[in-house]
């Protein structure tokens, strides 16, 4: 019977093998990284065995909180856009009849699934001098002649809100179709105007999901890598570049370990926040 | 809102999430190897290019494997574990599920690193089998969530209706469960499939030196320059993702699967 208590070992047996695999190869590797993090760089190879807790004294220098402010101040703008973009906007398409919203589904998965090299490729194109849409406006008369936009904080903007766009739109998509369609039409015919409807009834009983979908796409945003090194300039980099660098390039594992743990308890605390904000939804949906 | 500025709202954002990939498009039609847009002149040398030089033919390969035997490895872990789950009542059923959902769930960077700390502790750093065991670890929350989505569908009256005419648990999942939830399989599948196509950290960490992906290979072209090359591989994996995703929005529930896949419904 469905929910019965599994009995002996056989009815145990399909569990084994995915959390013998999870807890090898995802919580190993991650009490690996863990412990890294205590551990000395050596030279020329990955590190040497020790407790020491240097690497994290050495993350409070200028550069270090240089990033971790211009970390937390992109995504935080990029996802003030994309939430004040996208709510609206989802609202619209949860509106719209089943096989126009999976329409918009489809275009948004497919966006969203593509690798941020691509994304990252691909502004950096349509900012160019070449090819880029200042083209489109020499011709229409608004510009003198071509320019290239790419790299830039602009143009680091527009490729962190392009992937998390998409993003924002799936978030917000459960529940504003959960939210019951009689409620603005009863607004409506109490008197309100759409735009008032809009703004006391529907933005006014989803404001909890509102808070959570802006933590969550800030810490979506804040764990892009790619689109920085590409559409950003040096000044522009964030953690995860830092991160990367520190490992890869420098070949400081236990540094970018370190790096890493901290980045991951910021990150935590973002979800608990958001499962906090989550919580005590009124009882207007259904 | 007014209803007048609703279409003109709706296309502004239908344009800003087409416009690169239409300019891509066109630049990957180039004639000569420039990047122009409008393209001067039409030739599909770039994409013939992608399919017959083995610069790009290896990353491709490479991408198709790991992407293939991953998302078979994702599903392997996630069908038994949403199925257990479904079926038994444990206290540790919701631990054991968050640790499903955890990897996908971190910053990216964070998990890259935990892979390439192990990888390089067992000493499989830079094979290919360790980037297809990350991915598939990395992405078991896709297969997790839809398949779980499926068990939930499943009415349990039909199962009970089984059980009462004799059928064992093993017939019961085979004749009744398994029809069930196959076509979210193939949802999760696909997905998985898709995203570890187009993933980048964690192959460039685990192995990105020696195992070129094609998202590795497009970011290591773009350091030597610019050719319209990435833009036909760009092309490719847009028409490749719309298709997949096509399908499943034609044949599966995708409103229903996208209200699964975001944490914030799984919250409450």
């Amino acid at each position: 019977m469905i929910g019965d208590l599994p009995k002996g070992l056989r009815a145990h047996l399909p569990i084994l093998y995915p959390a013998v695999t999870l807890v090898v190869f995802f919580v190993i590797p991650f009490g690996i990284m863990l412990a890294v993090s205590f551990f000395q760089r050596e030279p020329g190879g990955f590190y040497t065995t020790d407790f020491s807790i240097d690497n994290y004294a050495n993350l409070f220098t200028a550069l270090f909180g240089r990033v971790l402010t211009f970390s937390i101040f992109i995504s935080a703008f990029c996802a003030l856009i994309c939430v004040a973009v996208g709510f609206p906007f989802t609202y619209f398409i949860t509106r719209m009849p089943r096989r126009a919203q999976v329409v918009w589904l489809v275009i948004l998965v497919s966006v969203l699934s593509l690798s941020a090299v691509i994304v990252a490729f691909a502004w950096s194109l349509l900012l160019s001098q070449t090819a880029g849409v200042s083209n489109l406006f020499v011709w229409l008369g608004l510009m003198e002649k071509p320019v290239s936009w790419s790299p830039g904080f602009w143009a680091l903007t527009c490729g962190m809100c392009y992937i998390a766009f998409p993003y924002t739109v799936l978030v917000l998509y459960p529940p504003l179709s959960r939210l019951d369609p009689h409620l603005p039409e009863a607004a409506q015919t109490l008197g309100a105007s759409p735009v008032a409807t809009f703004f006391t009834v529907v933005v006014g009983s989803l404001r909890n999901a509102i808070v959570a979908t802006l933590i969550m796409v800030f810490a979506f945003t804040l764990g892009t890598y790619l689109i920085p090194t590409i559409l950003g300039r040096p000044q522009h980099w964030t953690l995860s570049v830092l991160i990367t660098d520190e490992a890869i390039y420098r070949s400081n594992l236990p540094f970018a370990a370190a790096m890493s743990v901290f980045f991951m308890v910021v990150s935590l605390a973002l979800v608990g926040l958001t499962m906090l904000a989550g919580k005590g939804r009124g009882p207007v949906q259904r | 809102m007014n209803k007048a500025l609703r279409p003109v709202f709706l296309s502004l954002v239908l344009i800003f999430l087409l416009s690169p990939i239409v300019v891509v498009g066109g630049v990957s039609l180039n004639e000569k190897k420039a990047l122009y847009f409008p393209p001067q002149g039409v030739s599909l040398a770039w994409y013939v290019e992608l399919v017959t030089e083995a610069d790009w033919l290896v990353p491709i390969e490479n991408s198709m494997i790991i992407a293939t035997l991953s998302s078979l490895a994702a599903l392997s872990i996630a069908l038994p574990l949403a199925y257990f789950l479904w079926r038994y009542r444990v206290f540790y059923a919701r631990a054991i599920f968050m640790l499903g959902v955890a990897p996908f769930m971190l910053p990216p960077v964070i998990t890259a690193l935990g892979f390439l700390a192990f990888w390089a502790t067992v000493g499989l750093y830079g094979e290919m089998a360790a980037t297809i065991v990350s991915h598939a670890v990395f992405f078991v929350t896709l297969p997790l969530v839809t398949i779980s989505l499926g068990f939930e569908s499943i009415d349990r009256e039909i199962v009970e209706a089984a059980e009462t005419m004799g059928a064992d648990s093993k017939a019961v999942f085979r004749t009744v469960v398994l029809p069930m939830v196959r076509s979210y399989m193939v949802s999760g599948y696909a997905f998985c499939f898709v995203l570890s196509l187009n993933e980048y950290i964690v192959a460039y960490m685990v192995s990105g030196f020696t195992v070129e992906t094609l998202p590795i290979k497009i970011f290591n072209a773009l350091r030597y320059g610019y050719t319209p090359v990435m833009a036909s591989v760009t092309i490719f994996f847009v028409v490749l993702a719309a298709l997949i995703f096509g399908l499943i929005g034609r044949f599966g529930d995708l409103p229903r699967l996208m209200g699964a896949l975001t944490p914030e419904s799984r919250n409450t």
